[in-house]
This record gives structure tokens, C-alpha cells and sequence, in this order.
């Protein structure tokens, strides 16, 4: 049977009731990678068959002697590979931590081990998570599985696509600036960039570090919040991971939303924006008001400097974070290097592909004596505005309903040349990190056959509200867990 | 408001990236490009604007002075992921050949 | 040295604190161990790993500032300073840029008792410390240890209000001994917990510009810091007065040749990039916590000093010597509860009993060697039990075993014969011993006095109390 096309919660259930094993639910999802792997090219890594399916013996055993498991214990998923795992590469899709092994896990795959789900492989991305197609990957695109000449978006495309597929239940990803939801918008999946320091950061390799979240890819919002049923919680490993008392995320589903007051900000309905797409949010969003929901239009006019201060915040510090890979400790080192200086130079020009260089350069460009007060300091400042733009609808609303991605998923190759359309693909989801709250991308309809992703964004820390909102607002689309069919060209 | 050449290139050699001249070239005109662009920052009046630095309301995040090793049951797989190592130190080349 | 020109000297001192572990993880703070094997994922900055600070640092801090008088900020925060080195794992240092714990302190500087200068202090601020490199001796290859990589420093930096290298040298112990009394940095230079930096220099005398600023490193002890820079003052010196030109240069000092030579690479670029750490939130540093720490302070060397001069009549010399080691005024202090008379405490503590602390090369205070046997001792050579050569004889022998001086003068038999009648049985045998020495006493000759004394007390082993003995002897003869 195709047990991959059951979403993860659905697959917990048959497990605990017995109706399927950890080692079924693995094979099937083996099978599917050997089906469609080669078409989609999601993983970066793949382990080792019979160790992954050993492991989920291991859950199996522990189940048949009766031992309390957790719910997702058995279900194979897959890690975005920015995120530390102990022996097992993790590469960031760069040349230059090709081959690198972590000596520890990330906080959020210890979290992850602890529950028993099975890790059948790493992810592709852009490299060090820097990009929205995964076309700058060191290693190769991955292909939308909706349509395989189109791009599954990024950065976390690999782990999309992945899920979208039907290669794993579930997977993790980071978003920086939209690397979680745009690609689950682009390949129909549900995606969450949790309010920053929900989860931790421990172990999550940096890209910008007052910006970046770990958030999960799932087939429908009951998914993405038994995920987080998992990994939200403080770490003291993270000083920036808030101190507060669990929450069970599963328990807001299925809450009435009679009442809640949703905004709808005119800015992000503005430039750029595909009319298509707008017209099936739009729709989406009328639905809203069939659940008893109120909706109105409001304005935060500092959205359109938040490109401008996202990228020089995000550089800023990626130029930093970045600065130690120098071939000195781990990862690739440059050959016939005569001194530390040439070693150096010639370890970073030949370990970065192209997006992280012009990154790590306008980075330390607006941090260079000289230029900090004229762009650093000024993104910073820029940062607080949005943050009030967003303090300020909060006061009078429980939720900001806007598009995730101005288009749908775009042919590869179409943008590569231009950095700056590619940066405007990011438009409507990097408030969401500048600003600290959380955002979800749901799918919401197709336009030409591929799907469209509607984005809603609450107060720091709503993240319950939000799956309350969105699980009625999935029902009532009836979008959850569309599995496309994918179309094999080559092999399979 | 553009950016030079020669100041790409001092930028480069702080970064400590060996670009090929063509890469400079690129890099300068993409700079300019970007660079127009974050010039709407400079449309918005910012004085008397705090500096968001932490979008967290977090203050005083402390570990408690306790010691724990580590190192000793590390070193094996950190050294295994050096690029030359000798006598458990990573080896690099000459550090005094720059200096002199 | 010099008349014509106005020497100009700023230090900036790094001072290791003395936590248990590393200021942003759990590793030991300790010295001296297998390379690379105190470290973990945070201090070698592998990828993923996140900084979390260590309370204790920042305690030990405010308190250094405290004790250097220093206004203690209520905000503070860290930033990142950004330059490639191999010894940097991340290549940047998580420091404090502008926004330190701690700024607008001053230090006393004392010379002989004397206070001679006030010191300000620009800023305190806390930060990790770097690996360490090793080269090889052909020049092939050089070679990273990181365990030193988050040792939490405090970096202090004074105002150019210096104006000798004697100067600068008397600065550094008094900050070492404000660093020690504070029980913040163990200040050990060889082992490198504390370090030094010199800005310098000169100005034409009267001149309000400051001239060309020379930076030296590399001074490993409080007596290169004075040579590093008297050769600097005097190289800079011969470069004015030949009308030459002073460059802005960092400098280093070679020590066996005695002299500083420009260190290149280094100067190329200072473009730190500092920009606010994101991995960690910021300070805010309560007026509670620094009355707690303010609470913790101990009185400190020069307040310690001014009041044994008032309360005890030291003379400034004393004073000084006395509270340049706190172990060594606590014993002073401690002693006194045994014995009021300080002016004696004080000299035999400089003078016989320091003699011996150093000859053991042990520390004042944790030798077996206690107050109390000091104390006891003097009340023995008041009472008149032992005399003053006995008394070191006494001393020497509770320095070595421990025994209370009161044990050892019993178990050695060394109490001083104080018993008249005793002494007239052993001073009649000496007389009718001695008629030659008796008549010549009689006759006049009084020298023949301390012939009769010194026999008594060689009869007595020289335990006899030789004020007795002088006192009886002339009693029989004249009387």
C-alpha cells in the first residue's frame, strides 16, 4: 500500500494502532525516493537504506514490548542540511563543508531522536540557506514536484519538495527572510517560521542570526503542529530561546475562530504581485468571513523599506557568521596555499558559489568603517518601524492575512542572472522575520496547475491562534495534503 | 551613491576573498544595482528612530559558573575534520612569513 | 630623561578572570593542558553553536570596576569584532565595543607610601580570549591549540594620563594589586593571565596636541613594560630631535636585544566591523547587583594602607609594604588581636618574618606559620620568657614544624632564667670563680661588669635574663 500519501499525523495513528509498522511506513517512503528521487533531487544526503529501515525496527520493537512512545515516533522525515547531525554530513549545500560531520546534533534533531521519528536524509537548499530556488546549491536544483522544469522555490526547497512529493511525512527547514514558507507555498505544503526564539537555534548553522527560525514542512496544519509539539521549547544552549511553559499546539485544532479580527494590509497586495495569485488569496481570504470572522483592510506603510533593511541586516551578519569558514578547523581547504593570507583568500573564493560571495561582500561593505551609520545603523532603524507597523495592527487584530509569494512557482534559470528580482520574491515574508512574529504559509488554490500559498502572520508567541485559524481555513478550502503526480521523465 | 572598483576590491580583501577580475566586475555592477535600491531606506526620516539590535524583549541571559569537559571525548572527531592536523594542533601554513 | 618633550602614555590591560569555567561555555577555566583538549562546540565556534554567558564573569567584573572606582553602566551589551587569525576560531571576538560594563574609573598610583598620581580609567569591558599559536622552528608550518578560546578577559583601558615608563610600571602594580585583593585575575604574567599594551607618545613640552601614537606589544613583565618604553621614549626622542617624522605604528618589544621593531601585517587594516552580537541579549545591570557586589568588596590597598598609618602610627614605608599583598595585611591584621603593639608587629613582620617566607618560597598566611604564633612569640619576649636571640631562634623553629612558640620554648628548654634566687646561687658560684675580675670592679675598672655577665650567663646557657643578671651582680658588688 501507498502509506506515503497518508499525511504524518495519519501515519502516527495506523502506527499506534497497529494497523501499519515504522519499517512499512519506511519502505514505502524508500520506495517513493527510488520512484521519483532522481526526478526531484530534494536530498543532499540519503542514508543508508538498511540503516534507516534498522532504526525504524528499533521504534517497532520498543512498540511491541509495549514501551510509550511518543506520537510521531516511527514516522520518517527528513532535515534541512543546515542543521547540525552528529557523524552524518551536513553541508549547508556548499563546496566548502562538503563532507563535514558535526561532532554533535542540534538541539532540534536531539528533540527530534528523542521522539523516535526516522531520519531518512538531508535536504538540499541554496547554499548556507541564501536564496529562494535552490539553484544556488553547490550541488543541483531541486525540481518542483507540481511541475519539474519549475523551481520548489528555497531556500529550504529540498525539504518542500521533499514532503510535497512524497519522499518524507514531514521535514524541517530554516527561514531567514520566507526559506520555510515560500517553498511550501511554491510546492503546495504547509510551512511555519515560528516566532523568533520559539525554537532553538542550537545547532542550526548561521546564516543571520537575529533572523533565522527552524520551522516545519508538512502535508496539513495538524502536522505542523504536532511538529512543533516537539521542537518549541526553551534550550538554554540558545540565550535568544525564550523562557515560557510548554504548549500543546494540538489542542487549539478544531477551536472555534467565530470573532477573530483578520487584517488584510493593502502594502503587500501592491507591487509585484501576480494578479492571479492575488485573486485566489483574495478568494481564500472571502471565504474567511463564511467562519465568522471579520476583515478589514489596513495600511503599514513601512513594508516597502523592509527589503531594503532586510538585506542589509541579513548580510551584515552572514558576513560574519561566514567568516570562519577559512580552512584552518574543518570543512574544504584550498591546495598549494604558501601562507596563511593566500590560504585564506583562495579557500573562500573557491568554497563559496557565487550568491554567498556578493552576500558576504555587501555585508561587510555596510558594516565597513565608513558606511555602518549609512546602512547599517539605518536598517536597524528601519527594523523598528516595521516592528511598530506590526505592534500597531496587532493592537485592533488577531491575524495579517497577505500573500506568501508574489508568483507561483517560476521556471529555472528564469531569475539566476538578477539578483534583485530574485531578492523580490522574498517581498511579502521578510517583515515577518525583521519583525520576530510568527507566519505560516497554507496552500489556498492553483494558478495554471500550480499551487498558491496564502500567508498569515500573528502576535509573538500566537503560534496556537494561528493553527486554529488555519485548520478551519483548511477545511473550509479543502487543501490539505495534496500530493501531485510527479511527473517521471528520467528513470523511475 | 556608487561604489568603486577599487572599493569593491578593499572590500574583498577584508572579506578575505581572492575574486577573479571578472567577479569584481560583476559584483561592482550588481553592488550599484542593489545599492540604488536600499536607497529608499535613505527617503524614510530615521532621526530619532532606536536601532532594533534585538527583536526580543530578552535581557540578562545567564549560565550559571559550572564547569563540565568535554574536550577530551571531542577532540577524535573534531581533529578527523581538520584539514591537517599534527600532535592533536591544527596545522596551518606560516603564520610569521605575513607578519615579516 | 627628557625636558624638552612631555611623554604621553596609555595602557590597556587584559586581565583573565578567575571563573570556574569560560565565559560563553561550560569548559574549564584552566591552564596547562593536552592542546585542543579543553574545548567543546561553542569555543572552537564549529557551525550551529551559540554563546551563553557566564553570570560570574560579569560579577567579577563589576567588581574589578568597583574597586577602580569606575561608573558601572546600566546598559550593556556585546558586539563582534571581526578580523581573521588562526587563533580566532570564529573569526570574530564576541566583545564590547560601545557599550562596556564600565567607564570613568581612576586608579592611585603610590610610590613609596606616597600616592603620586591619579590614573583615569577610560572604560572596563568584558570579552573571550583567543587560542594559541605555536611555530616551528623552521618556519614551515604553524600550529593552533584552542583551549584557550573563551577564557573570559576584562580588557582596561586608561586615559594617556601617564607621563613616565616608571610611571606606567608603578600603574601595573598597583592595578595588579587592587586585580589580586579583589580576587578577580590571579595576574599571572608568565602564564599570561594578565597582559599589557602601551600607547606612547611624545609632545614638545607645553604643546596640547598629542603626537604620533606608538603601539607596543609583546611586554611580558611589569619591568619590560618600564624598558619596552624608556627605549621607545628614547627612539622617538632621537627621531624629533633630528627633525624626523614619528609614524602611528604597532611596535614590538624583542626583550633580549632591548629593543622595538615595527611589526608589519599587523597595522594593514583596523576595520573591526563591530556590530551588536545577535546570539546574545543584552545587559541590563541593576543598581541591586552592583550593591550586592559593592557589599563583597574588601577594603582595598590604598584605603588599607592610609589607615594603618593613621589608626597604628606606620610609617608610609610600612603601610605600603605591609598591604601590597593582602595576605600579608591580613596577617598583620590578625596578629594584632593577639598582640596590640603594631609598630613591633610591623617590624617583625617585615623584617625576620618575611626574611623566611621568602627563603621557603611558601605565601604568607597559608604557611604553617600563623598569627597567633607571632603574637605569642612577641607576648614571650615581653614577658621577659625568652630573650630576642632566642626568639628567632623560636621563630625559625615554628616556621618549620608549626608548634606553637610557647611549646617550643618548653620542649627546648629555652625559657630565660627570671628566678632571683636561682640566678644569686649561679651568680655567687661566678664571683668566688672569678676574684681577679671582682677586684678590678672594685678598683674601678667597670668593664670588668660585663665579663662577670657574660660568665653568669654562659653558666646558664644564656638562658638567664641578662637585665637580672646586670642588676643582681651590681646589687652584690656595690651594696
Amino acid at each position: 500500500m501507498d502509506y506515503y500519501k497518508m499525511s504524518a499525523a495519519e501515519a502516527a495513528g495506523a502506527l499506534q494502532n497497529k494497523e501499519v509498522t515504522s519499517q512499512e511506513l519506511t519502505a514505502s517512503v524508500l520506495r517513493r525516493i527510488g520512484e521519483v528521487e532522481e526526478e526531484i533531487q530534494g536530498f543532499i544526503t540519503l542514508l543508508d537504506e538498511n540503516e534507516t529501515l534498522l532504526e525504524a525496527e528499533k521504534i517497532d520493537k520498543a512498540r511491541a514490548s509495549g514501551e510509550s512512545l511518543s506520537l510521531l515516533a516511527g514516522v520518517p522525515m527528513a532535515l534541512k542540511d543546515n542543521l547540525c547531525t552528529r557523524g552524518i554530513p551536513t553541508t549547508c549545500a556548499s563546496k566548502i563543508l562538503r563532507k563535514y560531520r558535526p561532532p554533535y546534533d542540534a538541539h532540534v534533531v536531539e528533540k527530534l531522536k528523542e521522539t523516535g521519528t526516522v531520519l531518512v536524509g538531508k535536504a538540499n537548499l541554496d547554499e548556507f540557506a541564501m536564496g529562494s530556488s535552490t539553484e544556488n546549491s553547490a550541488y543541483y536544483t531541486t525540481r518542483n514536484p507540481w511541475d519539474t522544469t519549475r523551481v520548489p522555490g528555497g531556500s529550504s526547497g529540498g525539504s518542500a519538495a521533499l514532503v510535497a512529493a512524497g519522499e518524507v511525512f514531514f521535514a524541517l527547514g530554516s527561514d531567514t527572510g520566507g526559506s520555510v514558507r515560500q517553498p511550501a507555498s511554491l510546492c503546495g505544503v504547509v510551512g511555519l517560521k515560528p516566532t523568533y526564539g520559539l525554537v532553538s537555534r542550537y545547532g542550526l548553522i548561521a546564516f543571520a542570526s537575529s533572523l533565522d527560525q527552524i520551522g516545519p514542512l508538512t502535508r496539513d496544519i495538524r502536522d505542523c503542529a504536532l511538529v512543533m509539539d516537539v521542537i518549541a521549547g526553551h534550550d538554554p544552549r540558545d540565550s535568544t530561546s525564550v523562557p515560557r511553559e510548554k504548549e500543546n499546539y494540538t489542542d487549539y485544532l478544531g477551536r472555534d475562530v467565530k470573532g477573530l479580527k483578520v487584517a488584510l494590509p493593502r502594502d503587500y497586495f501592491e507591487e509585484g504581485i501576480n494578479a492571479e495569485v492575488k485573486k485566489v488569496v483574495m478568494e481564500a481570504v472571502r471565504k474567511c468571513s463564511g467562519l465568522g470572522m471579520e476583515i478589514e483592510e489596513v495600511s503599514m506603510p513601512y513594508t516597502s523599506c523592509a527589503l531594503p533593511a532586510y538585506y542589509l541586516v541579513a548580510t551584515a551578519e552572514a558576513s560574519s557568521n561566514l567568516a570562519r569558514y577559512d580552512g584552518v578547523q574543518y570543512g574544504y581547504r584550498a591546495a598549494e596555499a604558501k601562507n596563511l593570507l593566500s590560504l585564506y583568500k583562495k579557500t573562500r573564493n573557491e568554497g563559496f558559489g557565487p550568491e554567498v560571495k556578493r552576500r558576504i561582500m555587501l555585508g561587510t561593505y555596510s558594516l565597513s568603517s565608513g558606511y555602518y551609520d549609512a546602512y547599517y545603523l539605518q536598517s536597524l532603524k528601519a527594523r523598528t518601524l516595521i516592528r511598530e507597523d506590526f505592534q500597531k495592527v496587532f493592537e485592533n487584530y488577531d491575524f495579517i492575512v497577505t500573500p506568501t509569494s508574489p508568483t507561483v512557482a517560476f521556471k529555472a534559470g528564469e531569475k539566476t542572472d538578477d539578483p534583485l528580482t530574485m531578492y523580490l520574491s522574498d517581498i511579502c515574508t521578510i517583515t515577518a522575520n525583521l519583525a520576530g512574529v510568527p507566519a505560516i504559509s497554507i496552500p489556498c488554490g492553483f494558478v495554471d496547475g500550480m499551487p498558491v500559498g496564502l500567508q498569515v502572520l500573528g502576535r509573538p508567541f500566537d503560534e496556537g491562534r494561528i493553527f486554529q485559524f488555519c485548520y478551519a481555513l483548511e477545511s473550509l478550502l479543502g487543501v490539505r495534503n495534496q500530493l501531485p503526480e510527479v511527473n517521471v521523465k528520467r528513470g523511475g | 551613491m556608487s561604489v568603486s572598483r577599487k572599493e569593491v576590491e578593499y572590500v574583498a580583501s577584508l572579506a578575505r576573498l581572492d575574486l577573479l577580475p571578472e567577479e569584481k566586475e560583476s559584483i561592482t555592477q550588481q553592488f550599484n544595482v542593489i545599492l540604488d535600491y536600499i536607497q529608499r531606506l535613505k527617503e524614510l526620516n530615521l532621526s530619532g528612530v532606536e536601532p532594533t539590535t534585538h527583536v526580543q524583549q530578552l535581557k540578562n541571559v545567564f549560565r550559571e559558573d559550572r564547569s563540565e569537559e568535554k574536550g577530551r571525548e571531542l577532540l577524535p572527531e573534531v581533529l578527523e575534520e581538520a584539514p591537517d592536523s599534527a600532535r592533536g594542533l591544527f596545522k596551518v601554513p606560516p603564520v610569521i612569513e605575513e607578519e615579516s | 630623561m627628557s625636558h624638552e618633550y612631555e611623554i604621553i602614555i596609555g595602557l590597556e590591560v587584559h586581565a583573565e578572570l578567575q571563573t570556574k569555567s569560560k565565559i560563553f561555555c561550560s569548559c574549564p577555566n584552566s591552564f596547562g593542558q593536552k592542546p585542543n583538549t579543553n574545548v567543546c562546540p561553542v569555543c572552537l565556534g564549529l557551525p550551529g553553536s551559540l554563546p551563553v554567558f557566564n553570570e560570574s564573569a560579569l560579577d567579577l567584573a563589576l567588581k574589578a570596576a568597583l574597586a577602580l572606582n569606575c561608573e558601572i553602566s546600566t546598559f550593556s551589551r556585546f558586539d563582534r569584532k571581526n578580523y581573521f587569525y588562526p587563533d580566532l576560531p570564529k573569526a570574530y571576538q564576541i566583545s564590547q565595543y560601545d557599550f562596556p560594563v564600565a567607564r570613568n574609573g581612576y586608579l592611585d598610583v603610590v610610590k613609596e607610601g606616597e600616592t603620586i598620581r591619579r590614573i583615569r580609567i577610560d572604560r572596563l569591558h568584558l570579552e573571550e580570549d583567543a587560542g594559541k599559536l605555536q611555530h616551528d622552528p623552521s618556519g614551515s608550518s604553524s600550529y593552533v591549540d584552542f583551549n584557550r578560546c573563551g577564557v573570559p578577559l576584562m580588557e582596561i583601558v586608561s586615559a594617556p594620563d601617564l607621563r613616565s615608563p616608571e610611571e606606567a610600571r608603578l600603574y601595573l602594580e598597583s592595578l595588579k594589586r587592587i586585580l589580586l585583593y579583589t580576587g578577580t585575575s590571579d595576574c599571572k604574567m608568565e602564564e599570561g593571565s594578565l597582559r599589557c599594551d602601551a600607547n606612547i607618545s611624545l609632545r614638545p613640552v607645553g604643546s596640547k596636541e598629542f603626537g604620533a601614537k606608538v603601539e607596543i606589544k609583546n611586554m611580558n613583565s611589569f619591568k619590560a613594560v618600564q624598558k619596552g618604553l624608556e627605549y621607545e621614549v628614547y627612539r622617538q626622542e632621537k627621531l624629533l630631535r633630528e627633525g624626523e617624522r614619528v609614524y602611528q605604528e604597532t611596535r614590538r618589544w624583542f626583550e633580549e636585544q632591548g629593543i622595538t621593531l615595527e611589526m608589519r601585517g599587523k597595522e594593514e587594516e583596523k576595520d573591526y566591523r563591530y556590530f551588536p552580537e545577535p546570539d546574545l541579549p543584552p545587559l541590563n545591570i541593576t543598581a541591586e547587583r552592583v550593591r550586592k557586589i559593592r557589599e563583597l568588596l574588601p577594603e582595598l590597598p590604598v584605603q588599607r594602607a592610609s589607615r594603618y598609618i593613621e589608626e597604628y602610627q606606620l610609617t608610609p614605608y610600612q603601610a605600603e609594604v605591609i598591604t601590597s599583598s593582602q595576605g600579608l595585611a591580613d596577617f598583620f591584621e590578625e596578629t594584632l588581636k593577639g598582640y596590640r603593639d603594631a609598630q613591633k608587629v610591623s617590624n617583625w613582620l617585615l623584617g625576620d618574618v618575611l626574611k623566611l617566607v621568602n627563603e621557603q618560597g611558601g605565601e604568607i598566611g597559608v604557611l604553617s606559620f600563623q598569627p597567633v604564633h607571632l603574637a605569642e612569640l612577641l607576648s614571650l619576649l615581653d614577658e621577659g620568657v625568652i630573650s630576642g636571640r632566642t626568639a628567632k631562634e623560636v621563630l625559625e623553629e615554628t616556621f618549620q614544624t608549626g608548634k606553637a612558640p610557647r611549646e617550643v620554648v618548653q620542649a627546648k628548654g629555652l625559657v630565660q632564667i627570671s628566678d632571683e634566687k636561682s640566678l644569686l646561687n649561679v651568680i655567687d658560684k661566678v664571683l668566688a670563680e672569678n676574684k681577679g675580675a671582682v677586684e678590678d670592679y672594685t678598683s674601678g675598672n667597670k668593664k670588668a661588669l660585663a665579663f662577670l655577665v657574660g660568665s653568669t650567663m654562659k653558666h646558664t646557657k644564656g638562658q638567664a635574663n641578662p637585665q637580672l643578671v646586670q642588676q643582681l651582680l651590681r646589687q652584690r658588688l656595690d651594696g
